[in-house]
């Protein structure tokens, strides 16, 4: 059953990709699709029935063998796995659905061109590199589908490959994250270094001892378990678009949105939060790296919600909402707590693929237009879409009744306010110095999210309509797969939070989580929790209640108030729709400064220096050239060359058969 | 089978000699069965190594397959191969066949063209499986010659000064290898590779007008051996040679040089350098990790600025060199494996892109990377063929181009941090001009006219790239098939250096 969850995708890929010409099109496409829905099914009969009390272990076939290393294709099943493959195919399988309706009739591609077996046989690809990614039992394994899953994102990305932004978008994509795989990659190296094994468990139960080693780079010397750390989460970093690496998240919005919801929402992304979570025996034991990782998620939600708050385009709005939910998530792993990361990842998926493909279902009905300013009102054309992306909001920020635990030993709420609370609470309650801190701003990170997100609902739903009268008129919510997608996605917004409560967070979540995420004996935020004061527990239901109402007040009540904004704040305006200037920095550092350095090493070094050296070296033999050259040319040298090398032969066979015998 | 591997060494220049003494007529059905000739003597090389193969025993580590005569003048015959040498001997005798099919729309002094690349096969493959020193000098320099000829004159317009230009570098380097070789059969008195491994040359240090030398004798003929292979494999900064060689070259002489030739450096590396001058060796490895890591640095930097496909391409194949290099001064099992590794995959990979160019060229005439655009709209199958081999060119994990450099930087990791954590930059630039070719040229929408009737790859093309294809793929999910082989040969000769140095 578990090699069919993982290389029925493959399966699905290939089929599609290769055989859609000896198959009808439309046959392939569904054959694709079920494949997936049964390994979704049959991830979920893993997921229930999954023993917990140790980890399994199938090893498929050897990969390499050099001197001590030995690596396998192997598949490592614990409940870290089980919640990601559950995750990666229940989405993976609605996307399918979604897409034979949503892509097909694209104004892209003319009929002939096959694109939607393409297509299909992309997003499988992409799931099965994903299951790789997510069931591995080594770092090399892990690093297969880590870029695999990259190649899946940049060939998705790139699906329209006749504009030119999404090519670039897409290589922007590839190398970012290969940026973070340089990290990864390192880290890998180092484990072999210390462990002289790349399996997991070995990096795991070395980790005690790595902590007391240093490592000595040029002149510097690090705690080596902080190095290894540090270098892992630059690749989660890379993966998961957090702060200096998270740049080709919006661009990725070049590609179909269903792949936005897919890869660039719901799984991929998410690989650096359960990367970490994976690594929870080794990060127990660090203390900067650790908080590092605190860090860099909370300015990554920070700084993400900033942006969103100005952006036009619908898609870009969510990705920069994506960027700042894994901000979240990176935070909760960062102080400890992850069982709260995997918890919002996994509600995050549903309700961010949901708002994903409710923006796709507008952007359909709407003459794939994407720019709110020229929505408006459309709540009465596409209801559906309406209502599922109003859950998805309310799912988003947070909504919910507080306290509901305490009282009823169960939270009541949207799923993400319940995972997302917990997190904010987890932050509170955390033994670290300056949890304090980090617990204001990512408070002030969810008020964000909620002024951003209401602000993308009352424009795109509200008020007038700003756009063509005659996309209006034709916008219609017509494809049955996108609609029923939409709802049943609706109703997991809704109830996974505390369907699930119990397993990651409550009674169940020490056991259920008792292989595969390992805890100090001082690590008890999990029951902490709960202790700490009403008023926390309050705060951010609070700060989303107040984005609400500014977003009310700014887009309802005074539509001219941003206006006004903008031109009084100029200075922070721009910053922020410019995105705080990365893209441009990064240009100037590194896009132009090698291909400076590419062509002065091309035409100074290698043909001015060194092949001027050479050329002044050959000077010296001039007479002599011109004179072999002259022999080149009438033929001479050839057939003289020839005689020498057919009689080298011929001496050699003579003197191989004489004695041989 | 005592002479199965003088069978497989002699069998494509006994091919050159038929086609050289029996084809006299200059028409078009001589070109054809010139063709066919070749087709045939290089194929059957191949099924003649696979026996070769058959008959390796991969649990021993030393030489095996063994013959030796004694030849002119005192000097021996002797070959036989191991687990270093073994898989280049199979790279080569499958590039041949692919390299044969992929130039039958050669039309000018075919008989020719073709006894070039068949005598070519063979030296190499001695190059692969000398034992003996002076022997493998032979076959090393006499390689030149039909390569010379190759580009010189199938090639394009500048092909005498690129043809001169690759003569002269590899024979000044070769020409201090040949005097230190001349110093080792005086001083150990054998010209016997297995011999001269177990002999220790004097490393001690003195001193030369004043200069004191460290490492002595060694490290002068490690100075001398490392001329002749850095020029070869191109090392940075000797690798001018190549890019030019590589434009000029016509596409079958491309792929043979990128494929094969470049791997004779490295394999000298491993085969002399290392087990014949260890100390020289612990000398010299930040001497080579410094100019291994410009050169992969560099390369890449200078690829990205190209406007020549295949010039690009000859830069990418510098800078995966640089890995190899790396890996083989790693010193260790898994840089050396790695290395290996690495020769082989490059060799597929490149093969495969060169004869991508090829494709393009053949129907276009041109190389400039300006030139094209959009061609997937056209060419689909070239497309995915494009793309799989630049995925297989930035190390993606699945194909073998991954392995090859995982191993080698893990192998350096292990002894020189630094230079890994600046090698693993090369990773990011190789995606930069490779995904940055493959945009310009593939994707987008053709705006030259001209290419609004270009055509798809035909059967015979994809012929050539199907077995490539194959290689990428099971080397990549099974590599170990490979590191079964040369990993015991490996494992002889690092746990001999680590002797050799104590």
């Amino acid at each position: 059953m578990l090699h069919f969850i993982i290389f029925a995708p493959l399966l699905g890929a290939v089929f599609s990709g290769f055989f859609y010409k000896k198959f009808n099109e439309k046959t392939v496409l569904y054959f694709t699709t079920s494949l997936i829905f049964i390994s979704s099914v049959f991830s979920w009969i893993t997921f229930f029935s999954l023993d917990l009390s140790s980890i399994e272990r199938i090893i498929l076939f050897k990969w390499m063998e050099s001197g001590s290393l030995v690596v396998n294709w192997e598949i490592r099943l614990d409940s870290l796995t089980t919640v990601m493959l559950t995750v990666v195919t229940t989405i993976s399988a609605f996307v399918h659905l979604y897409s034979l309706g949503y892509m097909s009739h694209d104004p892209n591609w003319e009929d002939s061109e096959n694109y939607k077996s393409r297509f299909f046989s992309y997003l499988s690809f992409f799931t099965f590199t994903m299951l790789m990614l997510v069931t591995s039992n080594n770092f090399v394994q892990l690093f297969f589908g880590w870029e695999g899953v990259g190649l899946a994102s940049y060939l998705l990305i790139g699906f329209y490959y006749k504009k030119s932004t999404a090519n670039k978008a897409a290589m922007k994509a590839f190398i970012v994250n290969r940026i973070g795989d340089i990290g990864l990659a390192l880290a890998i190296f180092s484990t072999f270094y210390y462990v002289n094994s790349l399996n997991f468990d070995d990096l795991f139960l070395n980790a005690p001892i790595i902590a007391e080693k240093n490592i000595e780079i040029l002149f510097f010397k690090f705690n080596a378990l902080e190095f290894i750390v540090i270098l892992f989460f630059l690749g989660a970093m890379g993966k998961s678009a957090q702060f200096f690496l998270h740049t080709w998240l919006p661009d990725a919005m070049e590609g179909p949105t269903p792949v936005s919801a897919l890869i660039h929402a719901a799984t991929m992304v998410t690989a650096g939060v359960f990367l970490v979570c994976r690594l929870s025996p080794v990060i127990e034991y660090t203390s900067v790296a650790s908080n590092v990782i605190v860090l860099v998620g909370v300015v990554t939600a920070l700084f993400a919600g900033t942006v969103a708050l100005v952006q036009n385009d619908v898609k870009r709005i969510i990705a920069y909402s994506t960027c700042s939910q894994l901000g979240f998530m990176f935070s909760a792993a960062g102080i400890g707590f992850y069982q709260a990361a995997m918890f919002h990842l996994f509600t995050h998926a549903f309700f961010k693929a949901l708002l994903f493909l409710c923006s796709g279902s507008i952007i359909h009905s709407m003459h794939h237009q994407q720019d709110i300013r020229t929505y408006g009102g459309l709540r009465k054309k596409l209801p559906i879409t309406f209502y599922s992306m109003m859950i998805g909001t309310l799912a988003i920020t947070g909504v919910g009744i507080p306290l509901s635990y305490d009282l009823f030993h169960l939270p009541i709420g949207f799923s993400g306010f319940v995972s997302k609370d917990s997190i904010i609470e987890g932050i509170y309650a955390s033994k670290d110095e300056s949890a304090f801190v980090y617990f204001i701003f990512i408070t002030f990170a969810a008020f964000l999210t909620s002024l951003y997100s209401w602000r993308l609902i009352i424009l795109t739903f509200f008020g007038e309509y700003r756009g063509k009268r005659e996309y209006f008129d034709n916008a219609k919510e017509d494809s049955r797969s996108i609609n029923i997608t939409l709802i049943i996605l609706s109703f997991c917004s809704i109830f996974v939070g505390i369907i699930f409560y119990d397993v990651f967070l409550g009674k169940k979540a020490e056991y259920f989580f008792s292989q595969s995420i390992f805890l100090l004996p001082s690590n008890t935020i999990l029951s902490d929790l709960h202790y700490i004061p009403v008023w926390a527990k309050l705060t951010p239901l609070l700060s989303m209640i107040i984005g609400a109402l500014i977003a009310f007040i700014f887009y309802v009540q005074k539509p001219n108030l941003p206006k006004v904004f903008s031109e009084n704040q100029n200075i922070l305006y721009k910053f922020l729709i410019n995105k705080w200037y990365f893209d441009e920095i990064y240009n100037v550092i590194f896009v132009k400064s090698s291909k400076w350095l590419g062509n002065f090493f091309w035409k100074t070094g290698d043909e001015k220096i060194i092949d001027g050296i050479i050329n002044y070296i050959s000077l010296t033999f001039i007479p002599n050239l011109t004179r072999f050259v002259g022999r080149l040319q009438t033929g001479l040298i050839y057939h003289y060359a020839f005689a020498i090398f057919i009689g080298l032969v011929s001496i050699l066979t003579y003197f191989l058969v004489s004695m041989g015998g | 089978m005592d002479y199965l591997l003088s069978l497989v060494i002699f069998f494509p220049s006994f091919g050159a000699i038929i086609l050289g003494i029996f084809l006299r007529a200059e028409n078009i059905e001589s070109n054809k069965n010139a063709k066919l000739l070749s087709l045939v003597s290089t194929f059957a090389t191949l099924i003649f190594s696979l026996f070769v193969i058959y008959n390796f025993n991969s649990d021993e580590s030393g030489f095996q397959l063994v013959e030796e005569y004694e030849w002119l003048m005192g000097l021996n015959y002797k070959v036989g191969i191991d687990g270093i040498s073994l898989p280049l001997v199979i790279l080569t005798t499958v590039t041949m066949p692919i390299v044969i099919i992929s130039s039958w729309k050669i039309e000018n002094k075919v008989k020719e063209y073709m006894i070039c690349f068949l005598l070519l096969e063979t030296l190499i493959l001695g190059v692969f499986c000398s034992l003996d020193i002076v022997l493998f000098y032979l076959f090393f320099e006499s390689g030149l010659i039909p390569m010379f000829l190759i580009i010189g004159i199938w090639g394009g317009n500048n092909r005498v000064y690129a043809a001169f230009k690759f003569f002269l570098y590899t024979l000044l380097g070769s020409i201090l290898m040949l005097f230190a070789i001349i110093y080792m059969w005086t001083v150990s008195g054998t010209t016997d590779v297995p011999s001269l491994m177990s002999f220790n040359f004097n490393s001690s240090g003195f001193s030369l007008f004043g200069y004191s030398i460290k490492g002595g004798i060694q490290s002068l003929l490690w100075v001398a051996f490392f001329a002749s292979f850095a020029v070869k494999l191109p090392m940075w900064p000797f690798h001018t040679w190549l890019p030019d060689a590589h434009v000029q070259a016509p596409t079958g002489g491309s792929v043979v040089l990128a494929a094969i030739l470049l791997k004779m450096g490295g394999y000298g590396f491993l085969r002399f350098s290392l087990p014949m001058f260890p100390d020289a060796s612990i000398l010299f490895q930040n001497f080579i990790f410094v100019i291994s890591i410009i050169g992969i640095i560099y390369t890449s930097l200078v690829a990205m600025m190209q406007t020549d496909i295949k010039k690009l391409i000859a830069y990418s194949s510098v800078a995966h060199m640089g890995f190899v290099t790396l890996g083989i001064f790693s010193m260790n099992q898994q840089g050396i494996d790695g290395a290996i590794f690495q020769m082989i995959s490059h060799g597929i990979i490149s093969a495969a892109l060169f004869l991508l160019v090829g494709v393009v060229y053949d129907r276009m005439h041109t190389r400039e990377i300006k030139f094209y655009g959009g061609l997937v709209s056209r060419m689909p199958n070239y497309a995915l063929f494009f793309i799989f081999f630049t995925m297989a060119n930035v190390g993606l994990p699945g194909t073998s181009g991954f392995v090859g450099e995982f191993l080698a930087l893990l192998g350096a990791f292990q002894v020189n941090k630094l230079a890994s954590i600046i090698a693993c930059l090369g990773i990011v630039l190789s995606a930069c001009y490779a995904l940055w070719l493959s945009r310009t040229v593939i994707f987008g929408t053709i705006t030259n006219s001209r290419l609004l009737k270009i055509t798809d790859l035909d059967g015979r093309e994809k012929l050539f790239f199907f077995p490539l294809i194959v290689l990428t793929l099971v080397l990549g999910v099974i590599p170990f098939l490979i590191l079964e082989i040369s990993s015991n040969s490996v494992g002889l000769l690092v746990s001999n250096f680590v002797e050799n140095i104590e």
